[in-house]
């Protein structure tokens, strides 16, 4: 076997409280697709960290080539041939591209040399981006785009994606696998970050699974089924969610030309959505981020009405209706963001349950509220759903972020709502208790109440979707039956390639 | 490296023992400025924190702690229930003027009739200008989006300019041979808040306070509406997610803060002033801004901080006259309060972290 590119032996980090790796070994060979898998906090990040610099190792070594390598920061992983593409970009909207990535480099070069090395290297790569343009005008992979030329400028041996693909449309995902497949043929070797399995069974050629800190297992992923991983990854044997196929009952909900300007200018304007929503239906709503999913479901649940005439429930108008009287009437909702929106961060459990339950459980007497009932309410919301916590006193804060949207997901379930509109339910939360919101859903359903299921996690929604439509710049497509609908007809759903071209390779 | 870092959940002990860490703060840091000033540090503290309660003339001092703490008690809780919402009133000064004005108006408009309807009527009237001239940056913030702490605050100063009018023209005394200020109310017997025990310094204007203590902890702890204004100051959008509308909540905060503002307006103009004049304002207002924050926003602590605050003003003057100790330097005391208050809170949601930090 080859001398491989980069070696990490035994690597231990500790926190206070929790070892975050604990003797992590692996090795990447040049021009190999490696695949770092695991659940959220199963320590994928600090050890990509620890790689590139920005977190030292309490134990263990690592070595680039056969030579010992210890950045002591991002700057000398760099310049020892290692890049990285976050999860987050960091680019200025009001600068160009050529300016933003003249900005992370150390030592610049004039701008008009910049820009013709941005369109060499972009040619070369497939990855087609004018220098020239302001990033505020791109599309997220247009923006990912960016970031990835900042670091092929560096002429990197090694190249870290942390879950490259959660911005990005089918098409995209393809044009930016056929550029990572040109540049590990080339010899330089990819660390690909994902909990998506069926891409990494595509992409990658060898894969190390983490979980709680240590290596539990190593696979060829393409010969290997995305269950046995998904699997490996969670320790134990997933429970698919399951249900029963039933007729749909009566339509309950129904949007006609719902419209809405944007709440801000980074919002997105709502443009004439329609749609129809029968009792014990699961609609999956699909698309990337920032298309009007925040403000679909604001519109949904009564935090910004509408004119009259846009939404009727049960044949009432309740368009004009703020959130408490829709959920008096039986439509509740559950946004995408958990801190600060769907719950108040440094208030207790109790009084997150009465934030939306004061209503529907009876917690509110004539204005005065009743906390003996709400601390009820709580705990059993943590009994049934299994929020893990020290009980109803402790604050949002103090919980996980999937415990926490348990506990969200929960207080809606519980209040048995007819219509229920969720953004995104199993963001960030680990593979099992995912698991557990989706059944949940299901059996809300099951039990005859309509759902709207708004997520970016496509896997999720041709799971428990009865149909399925996209959000492409505020417009809704037309609902289809989930089933039998391949990838691509939903890529084009979501507004294809955004106008990206393919790569030519 | 020292570091900051975010408790999971707040302190309780450190939420309560910040007050005490506060005062013991600026006791020490104070008698250095005293000391620095060329005063005896400990008799000054003495002076300030022992003598109105305990000293010599206590029984004088005494009723003045109740008179000079009940108008800051009474305005900040209304303050204390805007500021816990993200809602900064900062005219209550001008609420206060305007309260008093329509106050004493109602009660000279009267002048000499004898009835017992006549101090109600003044107490209603009172609660009436301080409500109105607080929903003046109300209503424009929630129709035009204004910004209700410049507007309220700009406010003040045309609040002192109709009180200055007031006293040297429509409520001038017609027998008070051309001096400014208007009659005199404690002359009044129908409109006079007199001591409703001699010598205690209890007046209509201490029960309010009280009243308004009791008031504002049953609203905050077992009401919708408190419960709405507590999560609008935690996280604005997920009260706006619950159904709460802010813009009624803006109403609500700012109405109420004026309308206790205008009674202890009231109250102070029709008892320990008596008078409408130029200088009737002395910066309750303003005071209470700090009184609220010194007692946490929270009712119970707000009463507390009222009597800690009207110890120090006494407290103060007598410093002043006793030891000769400049205006200023009491000021700067006050001040060092706050913001030792300020600083020890931080310690409520954040810990010490000394040593090496990391990227994480």
């Amino acid at each position: 076997m080859s001398q491989p590119l980069l070696s990490l032996q035994s690597l231990t980090k500790a926190y206070p409280g929790v070892v975050a790796n604990d003797a992590v070994s692996l090795s990447i060979a040049p021009g190999e697709v490696h695949a770092l898998l695991g659940e959220n906090g199963a320590g994928k990040s600090t050890l990509v960290k620890m790689i590139y610099g920005l977190v030292k190792p309490d134990a263990g070594r690592m070595q680039m080539n056969g030579a010992p390598f210890a950045p002591a920061e991002p700057r000398a992983a760099r310049s020892a041939g290692v890049g990285m593409v976050f999860q987050h970009f960091s680019l200025f909207d009001a600068m160009t591209v050529a300016e933003n990535i003249a900005l992370g480099m150390e030592n610049a070069p004039k701008l008009g040399a910049l820009s013709a090395r941005i369109t060499a290297v972009s040619e070369a790569y497939g990855l087609p981006l004018s220098p020239d343009r302001t990033v505020g005008d791109l599309s997220a992979g247009e923006r990912q785009r960016v970031e990835i030329i900042r670091c092929l400028l560096q002429d990197p041996k090694l190249l870290i994606m942390d879950e490259p693909t959660s911005v990005l449309t089918p098409q995209e995902v393809e044009i930016l696998f056929k550029t990572l497949r040109k540049l590990s043929a080339e010899g330089t070797a990819i660390l690909y970050i994902s909990h998506k399995l069926e891409e990494i069974r595509t992409l990658c050629d060898h894969a190390t699974i983490l979980r709680l800190g240590k290596v539990v297992g190593e696979c060829t992923p393409r010969d290997t089924s995305a269950r046995d991983m998904a699997e490996m990854m969670v320790g134990k044997l997933l429970q698919t969610p399951t249900r029963a196929g039933q007729a749909a009952g009566d339509t309950v909900l129904r949007l006609t030309g719902l419209s809405a300007p944007a709440p801000n200018a980074f919002g997105m304007a709502l443009k004439d959505i329609a749609l129809d929503l029968r009792g014990g239906e699961i609609l999956g709503i699909g698309g990337v981020s920032g298309n009007g999913q925040d403000e679909l479901l604001a519109a949904l649940s009564g935090e910004r009405p509408v004119p009259r005439g846009m939404i009727t429930f049960k044949g009432e108008d309740i368009g004009p209706l703020g959130p408490t009287a829709r959920r008096t009437r039986g439509v509740l909702a559950a946004p995408e963001e958990r801190m600060g929106h769907a719950a108040a961060p440094d208030m207790s459990l109790t009084e997150n349950a009465m934030l939306t339950g004061a209503v529907r459980e009876g917690l509110d007497r004539r204005g005065f509220l009743d906390w003996p009932a709400a601390t009820r309410f709580a705990e059993s919301i943590i009994k049934r759903f299994d929020v893990r916590t020290p009980g109803p006193r402790a604050a949002a804060r103090s919980l996980s972020g999937g415990n926490l949207q348990k506990f969200v997901i929960g207080r809606e379930v519980m209040q048995r709502p007819e219509v229920f509109v969720v953004n995104q339910p199993t963001w960030g939360v680990d593979a099992s208790a995912a698991a557990d919101i989706r059944q949940a859903l299901l059996d809300l359903a099951q039990g005859g109440a309509a759902l709207i299921v708004i997520s970016q996690d496509l896997d999720e929604l041709m799971e428990i979707s009865d149909r399925f439509a996209a959000l492409n710049e505020g417009r809704l497509s037309a609902p289809r039956p989930a089933q039998g609908i391949t990838v691509e007809e939903i890529g084009l759903m979501m507004g294809g390639a955004h106008d990206m071209e393919v790569a030519h390779v | 490296m020292i570091g900051l870092v975010k408790r999971p959940e707040p302190s309780r002990l450190f939420s309560l023992a910040a007050p005490v860490l506060a005062v013991l703060a600026t006791m020490f840091f104070g008698g250095l400025l005293f000391a620095a000033l060329g005063k005896a540090p400990l008799e000054a503290i003495q002076t300030i924190f022992w003598e109105p309660l305990f000293g010599e003339f206590a029984f004088f001092y005494r009723p003045q702690l109740l008179i000079k703490g009940a108008p800051l008690v009474l305005i900040a809780i209304g303050l204390s229930l805007g500021f816990k919402a993200g809602i900064w009133n900062i005219g209550a000064e001008g609420q206060y003027i305007m309260g008093a004005l329509f106050g004493a108006g109602v009660g000279l408009a009267f002048y000499p009739l004898d009835s017992v309807i006549i101090f109600p009527l003044m107490v209603l009237a009172g609660a009436f200008g301080g409500w109105i001239w607080a929903m003046i940056p109300a209503v424009l913030k929630v129709k035009f989006g204004t910004n209700e702490i410049l507007v309220s605050l700009m406010l003040v100063y045309v609040a002192e300019q109709f009180l200055a009018s007031m006293s040297l023209g429509l409520m001038r005394n017609p027998e008070g041979m051309g001096f400014p200020g208007s009659r005199n109310l404690r002359q009044y017997a129908s409109a006079h808040n007199g001591e409703l025990v001699a010598g205690s310094g209890m007046h209509w204007g201490v029960v309010a306070a009280f009243i308004a203590v009791i008031f504002a902890y049953v609203l905050l702890a077992r009401h919708r509406i408190g419960f709405a204004i507590r999560v609008t100051g935690d996280a604005p959008r997920a009260a706006a997610f619950s159904g709460v509308s802010p813009a009624r909540l803006v109403l609500f905060c700012l109405g109420m803060s004026g309308l206790l503002a205008g009674l202890a307006g009231m109250f102070e103009v029709s008892g320990p002033a008596g008078q409408v004049t130029i200088d009737f304002n002395v910066g309750y207002g303003f005071t209470a801004i700090i009184v609220a924050f010194l007692g946490r926003l929270h009712p119970v602590g707000i009463l507390l901080a009222g009597g800690l605050m009207a110890l120090t003003y006494i407290g103060g003057d007598i410093a002043q006259s006793k030891m000769g100790l400049p205006a200023a330097a009491i000021q700067v005391f006050q001040g060092m309060l706050l913001f030792f208050l300020l600083a020890f809170d931080l310690f409520t949601n954040y810990r010490l972290k000394i040593g090496r930090t990391e990227v994480a």
